[in-house]
């Protein structure tokens, strides 16, 4: 075994250079002022008003965009594990067929779309009715979200329930189970890693967006990503910035322990 | 300073940035006669350079950038990134005082003499002396309006705060641009470092937020041509532009008084090809081709030779060329300092 250590070379570069030199990094940005003194006021700084509302705004936004989510893709799942195995298949890279494209790409047509003398509101007219764009408004931000992220919900939900034992479900019904109890008792649970992992893969990066926010909200709307990026780009205080991001990272870093909890077999992971 | 490229175009050219990053390198290898120039994203008729590599024989390596605050960040971690750049007044006065640029040697520059002397002085007030500023462009930022969709005729930055145009106004996306108009609104120098006149503009700002479309910079010109908005805080060099899309649309620079602008070509101090970026400023600031930079880009130009050959409808337009009167009302934007401008930011984000 030991011979083959060297084989680790690269990928422990790559580790060293992109993840922990980066951490480090943010750290001693996120703890330090501009003059390089010791301070934890980049780190208490989410509770101020401007921070604590785009933090609660984020979360609030990043939750319904996850329910909403997973009430769109559990159905799909459910009837894609009864397809057999080429129609499932199809219909699953008819959803991801879109992340071929660029996200930026795909997040600017939905401007185009919605926005004013834009595709949505010229077909509108032709019909007569009255449209308001949503541009602006929580709901495009929902929306951009929903359909940027709906497809790392898909594929762990199919993933779990399409390799679900047959039988299972079978004995359920030999031994008297309804439909619906043969679902809250059997499919449910044993779908929960599946779930799990969706959730915190639409969670996490619907949470830190902002490009989102920054296309769709009319830059009305300010995420915490929002303000983070903004520390860096415009402020000129990638202290604040760091400090900021290192309270983001607690929320990821709980999503990320949720799935350990759950899925210790990795059977819900997308890829 | 101000036409930029959209947001798309921005972080798209991120996903670039390591081959620009090679690319560069290579040019660097050779060490040729170069000069390397950061400018605003689509502020100069490409023409003009080819031009300019053909007189003199020095290539140009050329980048854009989108804004000041970002161009700053590259040139303060190393001031020999670049030769010549193109930033605005007060980010002038901050690299100033940072020690990022360095002293024109003027016998190199001969054709400054085109440059309006009134210029010149109003430069001075962020480059004591006129040491190291070539000014390139200059403007007001004003309200550009539908006339179409809006009835009254408009005076005062009041009408921002007007109930009946709720969601017909679009605001700029930038911390000073915005706290300049409440300032303003309020009687206050936008150059404020009073901290409860600061408060009372914040709480102004905050008070219009409901009314505003959208925040934006780049887009304020697309949204205002597509008829998006009936009212829109503008920088003036995009107005020629814009009345030339859509003819409804005016511009105006209220009586309260505004931000008078000047974007003006800087040597940085870690420049390793000083006398090449000398010809650059020299060859700009040459007649005609600033002619042929403001037939492309609609600013305003400084250049008095230049003026002489602009058709007088566009010289007598107060919107295009403003004049004695507007000048006098508005007020150069300083640099406040760092505490200052942390100040600024964190009210700013109270506002949204």
């Amino acid at each position: 075994m030991n011979k083959k250590k060297w084989l680790s070379t690269p990928y422990l570069i790559w580790m060293i250079a992109f993840t922990v030199i980066p951490l480090l990094l943010i750290g001693y940005y996120g703890f330090t002022t501009r003059d390089g003194s010791f301070t934890i006021q980049n780190i208490t700084a989410i509770f101020s008003p401007a921070h604590s509302k785009a933090l609660l705004k984020s979360l609030y936004l990043s939750l319904l965009c996850t329910v909403v989510c997973l009430l769109l893709a559990y159905p799909l799942a459910l009837i894609l594990k009864n397809k057999n195995v080429g129609q499932g298949g199809f219909v699953i890279m008819i959803f991801i067929l879109p992340m071929w494209m660029n996200f930026l790409l795909r997040t600017y047509a939905w401007l185009n779309l919605l926005d004013d003398g834009g595709i949505i509101e010229r077909i509108f007219s032709l019909v007569n009715i009255p449209y308001q764009s949503i541009i602006g408004t929580d709901a495009a931000i929902i929306l951009g979200m929903v359909y940027n992220f709906l497809p790392f919900m898909i594929l762990p939900l199919f993933n779990v329930l399409t390799k679900m034992d047959e039988n299972v479900i079978n004995a359920a019904s030999d031994l008297g189970a309804n439909s619906f109890q043969t679902f809250i008792k059997i499919i449910l649970p044993l779908s929960l890693p599946g779930i799990v992992s969706g959730i915190t893969m639409v969670f996490v990066p619907s949470l830190t967006t902002f490009v989102i926010s920054d296309l769709l909200g009319a830059r009305k709307i300010m995420l915490i990503g929002n303000i983070i990026e903004q520390e860096f780009s415009i402020a000129d205080n990638r202290h604040l910035g760091s400090g900021l991001s290192l309270v983001l990272m607690i929320f990821i870093l709980a999503s990320m322990a949720l799935i350990n909890r759950y899925d210790k077999n990795g059977e819900g992971n997308a890829f | 300073m101000r036409k930029k490229y959209l947001v798309i175009t921005a972080a798209l050219s991120l996903s670039l940035t390591f081959a620009g990053c090679s690319d560069s390198n290579s040019e660097e290898a050779n060490q040729g006669n170069v000069v390397k120039v950061y400018n605003w994203g689509d502020y100069i008729d490409e023409d003009v350079i080819a031009q300019f590599e053909e007189e003199t024989g020095i290539d140009v390596i050329y980048d854009t950038f989108s804004t000041n605050e970002e161009m700053y960040a590259k040139i303060a971690s190393d001031p020999s990134l670049y030769d010549v750049i193109c930033p605005s007044d007060y980010m002038i006065q901050k690299m100033i005082e940072n020690n990022l640029l360095s002293e024109i040697n003027w016998d190199n520059v001969p054709n400054i003499e085109n440059i309006d002397s009134l210029m010149m002085d109003r430069v001075s007030d962020f480059d004591p002396g006129n040491k190291y500023t070539v000014p390139y462009t200059y403007g007001t930022v004003g309200i550009l309006y539908n006339t179409s969709m809006v009835d009254e005729e408009i005076t005062s930055w009041d009408v921002l705060w007007d109930e009946t145009y709720k969601n017909n106004i679009i605001m700029q996306d930038s911390v000073r641009d915005a706290f300049a108009v409440a300032l303003k609104k309020l009687g206050y120098s936008l150059n404020s470092t009073n901290e409860h006149e600061l408060e009372q503009a914040k709480d102004l700002l905050h008070e219009q937020y409901p009314l505003v479309k959208a925040y934006a910079i780049d887009e304020v010109r697309d949204k205002m041509i597509n008829g998006a908005a009936a009212l829109g805080v503008i920088y003036s060099g995009e107005y020629l532009y814009c009345s030339e899309e859509n003819p409804d649309l005016a511009y105006v620079v209220p009586e309260e008084g505004s931000n008078l602008w000047i974007d003006g070509w800087v040597i940085t101090s870690g420049s390793k090809n000083k006398e090449n970026a000398e010809k650059w400023l020299d060859f700009l600031a040459r007649p005609e081709i600033a002619l042929k930079n403001f037939e492309y880009i609609t600013y305003s130009t400084p250049n008095v030779a230049a003026q002489e050959m602009i058709d007088e409808e566009y010289l007598e337009d107060p919107a295009v060329f403003p004049d004695e009167e507007i000048i006098n009302r508005c007020e150069i934007f300083q640099y406040l300092g760092q505490e200052m401008e942390d100040l600024y930011y964190e009210m700013w984000k109270l506002v949204k």
